[in-house]
């Protein structure tokens, strides 16, 4: 998850599809966002790099769509419906998961289990 | 005993004068020491020695030094190279000393005071000398004194007066020292001013009074011109006797022998005996009182270290008694050896000196606590018992009243046997006498003290002045250095000023350059910002 400054950023990302629930009149995801471009980043507690300003996932709601969809405490969000999430601000980043037209979100995450899991499949197989 | 004022280490022999008490000892590499088994007490002394490689000088000597009795034993016994009946040069130059102390530092005194007052007279008479003559040899070819000429009369006037006033300012004040070696700027300026009146002098009487110059305008400028470099020569004296040394470059560490009391204190560019004055005028304001009965604890451990082990003194080459005590390795006779199976010894011995004196501070502040707290409830009720009275009740009951002196006699027994009590465990008892806790309570009384304030000073040591006149001891101090003392201060030179009990060491360094750099800071450029963490539930 750390990024070299002028070189894109790689990483290997999850596809996390949530249907949003209703309750009342709002539509929620049931997880709770920190961090982004306007923020500090040597608060945040889940990110590896402490200049890492992107979006990450803080809080899951246990039995809410979040959860059920597989997302996971920790996650850093990369692209919320196709919209780089890498970025954004945190109000911008609020306003593009809290889209009242949409009722499903199609969010790319990526966590560190995910590159140790690409590694150790990899080192599974024998050089070529 | 007082072995603090110590005699100096010279054997009978080399001669010894009057002056010999004030001088301490002195390391020379030539001195073989012979040591007196029972001498503990006296650290001055040496009591591990080698015997000497060489036989003594006449083996008569040292048998008559033997015969002497054991109180002369106190001191080290130094016999020099030089046969028994020649002086050496230190007896030499001690004995001319002794004698110019002698015929009188007054004597001297007096001298450097008249050819001061001599000097300043003929400073003074020259110029109304150089205006009067004239008129009084040759009045009648002189021409008359003008009006540019009279001007300058009253500028002589004032120019005078002038000089009479500043130096009554620098230089007529009493002597407030008396240092051992003359004052090397004030004699180069009496020297210089000498040189220069002398001068003028001479060419007033080659080209005026040899000619009979008549111009007399001339002449008053002459002596105009005379007063003028007299007020600049006023103007170097001010620079060198009293501003050069006020800009700090030095500090001067000055540390008590006995008890080890430090003081910094930072002095311009001085010689050393100045620089000696000054530390000694900050020394009776700034170090505590010298108490000697403070240093006996420690000289009793230091005599019960050594009397543990006995040493036999060696003679000759081949030891007839072996050193006693644990740890006798040393192989005959040799200083080196025998001063080393001395300290095994000693760190072998199981000693629990460390122990008795942890108990003993720790008894010792104790007691002095609980007769501390016993003389505060005293004082503080012997005040209650007085009260000043108003002036209005003074005038209508004139009975039983008194002064302060009478006032302090009345409480005063009611607390001296506490504070007796607590002088005594703090070993300050010889420190006041009676009158003076009288006076002083007095002296308390008068200006509405509290009881506090009256036990402060003797509930800890204060500086030297704060006691009696006989405890100053202002006229024994001794200036001993190594460069001479007009010579100035220079970084790592040591000086020793020496009284009868104690010495203060002193050593200079030079104050360090500071270099300091600079930073501006613009007052817009105090900026913040905020920095959030916030989490938003989606």
């Amino acid at each position: 998850m750390s990024f070299i400054p002028g070189q894109p950023v790689t990483a290997v990302v999850q596809r996390v599809e949530i249907q949003k629930l209703c309750q009342g009149d709002h539509l929620i995801l049931g997880f709770s966002i920190g961090g982004g471009m306007d923020q500090d980043p040597v608060q945040n507690p889940y990110s590896e790099d402490k200049t890492d300003k992107g979006i990450y996932v803080t809080r899951v709601t246990p039995k809410g769509p979040a959860e059920k969809a597989g997302l996971m405490m920790g996650d850093k969000i990369m692209q919320v419906n196709g919209w780089d999430m890498t970025m954004v601000t945190h109000d911008q980043a609020r306003k593009r998961l809290t889209k009242k037209k949409e009722d499903v979100v199609r969010l790319l995450v990526t966590r560190k289990s995910l590159e140790e899991a690409v590694k150790h499949s990899m080192c599974g197989y024998p050089k070529q | 005993m007082d072995t603090e004022s110590t005699y100096s280490g010279y054997s009978y022999y080399s001669g010894r004068s009057k002056g010999s008490h004030r001088h301490g000892e002195r390391t020379r590499d030539r001195d073989r020491h012979k040591s007196r088994n029972k001498d503990s007490r006296s650290e001055k002394s040496v009591t591990i020695n080698a015997p000497p490689a060489e036989p003594l000088l006449g083996d008569s000597t040292a048998r008559g030094e033997d015969t002497q009795d054991d109180n002369w034993g106190e001191t080290t016994t130094a016999v020099t190279g030089t046969s028994e009946h020649s002086l050496s040069q230190e007896d030499i130059v001690r004995i001319t000393k002794d004698l110019e102390d002698s015929v009188g530092l007054d004597c001297r005194r007096y001298l450097a005071l008249s050819l001061a007052a001599g000097l300043g007279l003929l400073v003074f008479l020259t110029p109304l000398a150089f205006l009067a003559l004239p008129h009084l040899l040759w009045p009648e070819k002189l021409q008359a004194c003008g009006t540019a000429c009279e001007g300058l009369f009253i500028s002589v006037a004032f120019k005078l007066l002038i000089l009479l006033l500043a130096v009554w300012a620098l230089f007529c004040r009493a002597p407030r020292a008396g240092l051992p070696r003359v004052f090397a700027f004030r004699a180069l300026l009496a020297v210089l001013v000498l040189l220069f009146v002398l001068s003028y002098w001479l060419f007033y009487g080659v080209r005026i009074l040899d000619s009979q110059d008549e111009n007399y305008q001339g002449i008053v400028q002459y002596a105009v011109s005379l007063v003028d470099a007299l007020l600049f020569i006023h103007y170097l004296a001010i620079v060198l006797l009293e501003l050069r040394q006020l800009q700090p470059c030095f500090t001067l560490c000055a540390t008590r022998s006995t008890d080890g009391e430090t003081r910094h204190y930072n002095l311009g560019q001085l010689s050393i005996q100045r620089a000696a004055l000054a530390v000694l005028e900050n020394y009776y304001r700034d170090f505590p009182i010298h108490n000697p009965s403070l240093l006996t604890a420690s000289k009793s451990r230091a005599a019960k270290h050594l009397a543990g082990l006995k040493v036999y003194n060696v003679d000759g080459e081949f030891p007839e008694a072996p050193a006693e005590g644990p740890g006798n390795n040393a192989p005959a006779g040799m200083a080196h050896s025998q001063s080393r199976a001395m300290i095994a010894a000693a760190a072998r011995r199981r000693d629990a000196s460390h122990n008795e004196l942890y108990y003993e501070e720790a008894e010792h502040e104790r007691r002095v606590r609980k007769r501390k707290a016993r003389l505060v409830v005293a004082v503080e009720e012997a005040f209650t018992h007085i009260k000043r009275m108003q002036e209005e009740e003074q005038k209508k009951a004139p009975g039983d009243v008194m002064d302060p002196r009478e006032a302090a006699q009345a409480i005063f027994p009611s607390m001296a046997r506490a504070l007796q009590k607590y002088l005594r465990t703090t070993k300050q008892q010889h420190c006041h006498s009676m009158e003076s806790i009288q006076k002083h309570l007095a002296f308390c009384v008068t200006n509405n003290m509290t009881p506090k304030a009256f036990l402060e000073s003797y509930l800890s040591a204060g500086p030297t002045l704060q006691y009696g006149r006989e405890r100053w001891l202002a006229r024994q101090w001794t200036l001993v250095s190594e460069a001479s003392v007009t010579s100035g201060l220079r970084e790592g030179s040591v000086f020793v000023l020496r009284s009868l009990d104690f010495s203060l060491v002193v050593s200079v360094k030079r104050l360090p350059f500071i270099q300091l750099g600079e930073e501006y800071v613009d007052p817009k450029s105090h900026k913040f910002v905020l920095r959030l963490q916030s989490e938003t539930s989606v």
